[in-house]
């Protein structure tokens, strides 16, 4: 299996895979404790906005997706913080008023034919190496960042109400934790396209709460977790020449489901695994 | 059942100390339902306030609001003479165990930790002094032992416990409290107000309670909320409070208290 390494786009979209997903560990852990999956499934797919808005005026597709997802993220987190009951609807309208955007910008860019699917399902094959660097910048700045604020994200995702009577600058960590979201949603669509991109989000932190005592380490397995999911699927594509995001999306999917069956399994014996 | 004492714990009142509290024509609605209408309360340092009232009738909200978490509608609250945002530092909370995601993976030392950030060290780790304040509070609850223990393996006694280190860890100067009994066991109720007792030498004590058999024991004064709010310094709980209540002396009337407390003021 190791020749097809030697291929210059397998090479990219291992690491890629391994890039993103160890971003997706970090950053996807603090979405699942903090239960903000809508508002990153929002943000996935307004993003398609900015793609469309980057074709019309000639730029970069990712940088479009990114800057219009930073900016889609902080309008969603402000409207969270200031109307509660109303945020999950606004959310909702947001990410199809998003997509809808990017669709009819795409028509009227003249003479260019994009390939819809490849931002709807991921082009992991297709990484360019310069994407490369913009992936391992940004799990930098996410990893200094969470490790600079560590204590801080931990107060307020477990109790935010007492992280802001004892002074932690909630909201600000709230809507910089929405930014590194949208950034790492973008690169995750690289990955398996904007409709898969929960999944990968998500399915990781999941199993690895449930088998950790703290949030760091919560981080630490779900980012080895996604790594395994992705390398797997992507070698499962390549094998069977299928869809490689919808692959590793899969692979992620069945360990989902046996984890769950082995909690259902586990809970009749007494006691659970602690790292 | 227990055994009532016989006098509420009136003790003298510090009528002499600065206002640890003060509520002027509060007003408070959620979307357009009002859930506190013209609330006013004024609790001198050093007292031992005890709250109750029916669920929903806004016993939660009108400590929120003395927390800062929420906003009123119409007038003023100074806490310690200040507003809530500047008394922030000077306040603990304890916040109902039930609100809190019990499967978070994170260590009841972690939690008690929690107490010691502060604005000023945002990205600082703890310094050996925060660490040892929260070691001698982690004791002193007697949860030190289990420290390292995920906070979802724990008793809600044991949760509550480490709630409290961590409210004591800000050193405050009024400890705010939301149903602290509510999950726990009848043994650990008794060391909780023991321990409530102790720390009203040096602080102020605010506490939700639904439980009025063990709180008669402690505190100093009481209040009843729904919607309207009717203040008793020196704890007798009043004919008018539980007309008012109505709904909420199902926890008295089990405890066949208020035969005894309403003779007590009868006598008054």
């Amino acid at each position: 299996m190791w020749e097809i390494l030697h291929l210059e786009f397998m090479r990219n979209a291992v690491l890629a895979g391994i890039l993103v997903s160890l971003c997706c560990g970090i950053i996807g852990s603090l979405v699942v404790v903090n239960r903000i999956v809508f508002i990153s499934g929002g943000i996935a797919h307004a993003a398609y906005g900015g793609i469309g808005l980057a074709f019309l005026l000639g730029i970069s597709p990712t940088l479009g997706a990114a800057g219009f997802a930073v900016v889609v993220a902080l309008v969603m987190g402000l409207v969270s913080m200031r109307a509660k009951y109303r945020a999950d609807t606004i959310i909702g309208v947001l990410w199809a008023v998003g997509m809808a955007l990017g669709v009819v910008l795409i028509d009227l860019t003249p003479g260019y034919n994009v390939d819809l699917m490849s931002y709807l399902f991921g082009s992991i094959l297709a990484v360019p190496s310069h994407e490369l660097w913009y992936m391992l910048g940004l799990l930098s700045a996410v990893f200094l960042l969470i490790v600079f604020f560590y204590k801080e994200y931990l107060a307020l995702s477990y109790d935010e109400e007492f992280a802001v009577i004892v002074g932690v600058p909630v909201r600000t960590l709230y809507l910089l934790l929405l930014c590194m979201t949208a950034l790492c949603v973008v690169m995750v669509i690289r990955l398996v396209g904007l409709i898969l991109v929960i999944a990968l989000m998500t399915i990781p932190p999941y199993i690895a709460e449930k088998y950790t005592r703290s949030l760091g380490r919560m981080m630490c397995v779900a980012s080895l977790l996604g790594v395994v999911f992705t390398l797997t699927g992507l070698w499962l594509s390549y094998l069977l020449d299928l869809t490689s995001g919808a692959m590793i999306i899969l692979v992620a999917g069945v360990a989902f489901f046996a984890s769950a069956a082995g909690d259902a399994f586990g809970a009749k014996r007494s006691g659970r695994g602690e790292l | 059942m227990k055994t009532m004492p016989d006098t509420i714990r009136a003790g003298p009142q510090p009528l002499d100390k600065p206002l640890a509290v003060e509520l002027k024509g509060v007003w408070f609605s959620y979307e357009r339902t009002p859930v506190l209408t013209d609330v006013s309360l004024s609790l001198r340092q050093g007292d031992f306030l005890g709250i109750i009232g029916p669920n929903g009738g806004g016993k939660t909200t009108l400590l929120k609001i003395m927390l800062g978490l929420l906003k009123p509608d119409r007038g003023s609250v100074r806490i310690l003479g200040d507003t809530p945002l500047e008394a922030r530092h000077r306040v603990g909370y304890v916040p109902q165990t039930t609100s809190l995601n019990i499967s978070f993976p994170v260590s009841a030392l972690e939690i008690a930790l929690m107490g010691r950030l502060s604005l000023a060290r945002p990205g600082r780790p703890y310094s050996r002094r925060d660490r040892d304040k929260v070691e001698e509070l982690l004791r002193r609850v007697g949860m030190w032992e289990l420290r390292d223990r995920a906070v979802g393996t724990l008793s809600g006694g044991q949760r509550q416990r480490v709630l409290i280190a961590r409210a004591l860890a800000t050193d405050p100067e009024i400890l705010f409290l939301d149903e602290p009994a509510t999950g726990v066991d009848r043994e650990f109720e008794t060391d909780l107000f023991r321990l409530l007792e102790d720390l009203n030498q040096e602080a102020t004590i605010v506490v939700i309670t639904h439980d009025i058999g063990v709180i008669s024991r402690s505190v100093r004064s009481v209040a009843c909320v729904n919607r309207r709010l009717i203040f008793h310094e020196g704890g007798q709980i009043t004919k008018e409070m539980i007309d008012m209540a109505y709904a909420c002396p199902v926890d008295l009337v089990a405890h066949g208290l208020p035969h005894r407390v309403l003779e007590h003021h009868d006598e008054g």
